[in-house]
């Protein structure tokens, strides 16, 4: 399923600058993934981890640096990078199923004027089974649980057999079993020698399941294997707050002080229907 | 029997019927678009702007049909475009294409003298009046619409659900963001004849709406929507045939009467479901 399996980075950003009007976001950002990985890109809000994701699948102009994706510039490869989105930015009222979405993931790679052949329903029906949505293929994704819902888009994002996959808040708002569940299934991808980068607020979800974590806020603070990166100083720096970490069986845990969660997380879950 | 019969004895009655039931059709197949994407009021703008197309075409002896075509082109492109390029809220552009097309419009047709019964028939429509050449005209447009539709099908349905995700995947967003007004406004052009330019939005919301209500898959919804728009048009120029109503309104009130029928057995939302658990789209999450 993956062509290449050279050992050129997955992704490579050099010197990567992108913001919004004159403000810049990203200020110099320097990133190799190495191909098999999964690495949490960490960060606070604003830090540019959406944009990171958004200047790597070309969704917006860099103004200066270069991404490459297996070696090759971004502008050609959107076919072997998946992206899942932040779940609130999706509209779960559309009338479409499970099934229908996981489909789309085909879409970009048919081109126009073609339609969907049986290898195309199939790769999505494979990719579905895979996130373990094959019993609620037909249900509307309006009628889909929150971890239900995280995995419809990355069934949607593996439909194309992307090599990298980018991941937008995945764990955001999920309970403590969907994000094992997640993780499970992410662990899988990279047993298959996918490679994965996904933001996360979730600092303990990154000791866990990544092999690496970027700091990010503006450039790299740090980055390297979580519980040589997670530290207090790495993540202060960060996050601009103090952590407490705990290093526990050899693995990094962080704790925040100064903010208080629980707000967001209401409201996050105020917002589903 | 003669009440079924009757109106078709009359050329300009079998004229209307055809007329009416492309123009619906049509508006039915993007209106599904309209409703799910929330482009109502650029469907009524470009409707509404159209005046200046077809007052100048009036005013220069020319087809009020062709007109508004000529000039919801550019218009309906020039609302992605000022909202792209001035990074402004869609509506705002939409706005100002609105207001701005109503005002030169009005400013043309008023060089006419005793204008008033022309621009009545321009906004409220008077299909019982629509000759052979326009409802050619209509037919190409209503053609054109669901053609596009269905060869951009996919297109269409990834962009509509997310835009953001179909530019990721390579899906060309670009075209689709300048595709959508466009056939919104050549699909408002077929429709002005039929229910005037006020009144256009009827048409494209209410049967879409409809649509949503009893069935819950794109492609369903889009079916019930057309199925709605031909029983609405068909049912609406019997009433104002047999009781000499003005066409264009009577259509739109069955539109609005059938749409009260969906809301009251429709099995999602429906009013003699509520209170019966047994609503799927607020089932509560299983754990999963």
């Amino acid at each position: 399923m993956i062509e290449d399996k050279q050992p050129v980075a997955a992704l490579e950003v050099r010197g990567l600058w992108a913001g919004y009007d004159r403000t810049p976001v990203l200020e110099g950002v320097s990133l190799t993934v190495s191909p098999g990985e999964i690495v949490g890109v960490i960060g606070p809000n604003g830090s540019g981890k959406s944009t990171l994701f958004k200047a790597v699948l070309g969704l917006i102009k860099p103004w200066q640096g270069e991404t490459l994706i297996f070696g090759r510039s971004n502008k050609n490869q959107r076919a072997s990078v998946g992206y899942m989105p932040q779940v609130e930015l999706v509209d779960w009222n559309f009338p479409v199923t499970a099934s229908d979405v996981a489909l789309m993931g085909r879409y970009g790679r048919l081109g126009l004027f073609r339609r969907p052949s049986r290898m195309d329903r199939e790769a999505a029906e494979e990719a579905l089974l895979k996130v373990g949505l094959a019993d609620v293929r037909h249900r509307l994704i309006g009628e889909l649980s929150g971890g239900q819902r995280r995995r419809v888009l990355l069934a949607r994002a593996l439909a194309s057999h992307p090599a990298l996959l980018l991941l937008d808040e995945p764990m955001a708002g999920l309970d403590a079993t969907a994000q094992h569940q997640l993780i499970d299934i992410l662990h899988d991808l990279r047993d298959e020698g996918r490679t994965v980068v996904m933001s996360t607020h979730d600092l303990s979800c990154v000791s866990t399941a990544c092999d690496h974590a970027c700091c990010l806020h503006g450039k790299v603070i740090a980055f390297g294997r979580p519980e040589e990166v997670l530290t207090e100083k790495v993540l202060s720096d960060t996050f601009g707050t103090h952590l407490l970490t705990v290093h526990l069986d050899g693995k990094a845990y962080a704790y925040q002080h100064h903010q208080h969660p629980e707000p967001q997380e209401k409201q996050a879950r105020r917002r589903r229907p | 029997m003669d009440f079924i019969t009757e109106p078709f004895d009359f050329a300009f009655m079998q004229r209307a019927f055809i007329a009416a039931g492309f123009a619906a059709i049509a508006c039915a197949v993007v209106g599904t678009y309209v409703v799910l994407k929330g482009l109502a009021f650029m469907g009524d703008a470009i409707a509404h702007s159209s005046l200046t197309g077809m007052a100048a075409a009036f005013v220069l002896g020319g087809s009020a049909f062709l007109g508004a075509l000529a000039w919801v082109v550019p218009a309906s492109l020039a609302i992605t475009y000022i909202s792209r390029r001035g990074r402004l809220m869609m509506d705002t552009s939409i706005g100002i294409i609105y207001a701005g097309g109503l005002a030169l419009g009005i400013i043309i047709i008023s060089r006419v003298s005793n204008y008033t019964a022309d621009l009545f028939s321009f906004l409220f429509g008077n299909v019982l009046a629509v000759s052979w050449g326009e409802i050619i005209g209509i037919g190409v447009v209503a053609a054109v619409v669901i053609a596009t539709v269905f060869i951009f099908y996919k297109e269409l349905l990834f962009t509509a659900y997310d835009e953001t995700m179909a530019a990721a995947s390579g899906v060309p967003v670009r075209l689709v963001q300048y595709m959508l007004p466009l056939l919104l406004g050549v699909t408002t052009v077929a429709a002005v004849k039929t229910v005037g330019i006020v009144l256009v939005l009827a048409l494209l919301v209410i049967p879409a709406a409809t649509g949503i209500l009893l069935v819950r898959r794109f492609l369903a919804i889009m079916g019930v929507s057309v199925a709605t728009a031909i029983v609405t048009t068909v049912v609406g120029l019997y009433l104002s045939f047999h009781l000499d109503l003005p066409s264009g309104p009577a259509i739109v009130l069955v539109a609005v009467g059938l749409f009260a029928v969906a809301m009251t057995v429709s099995p999602s939302s429906g009013i003699l479901r509520r209170g019966l658990a047994s609503d799927a789209r607020q089932r509560p999450f299983e754990v999963s």
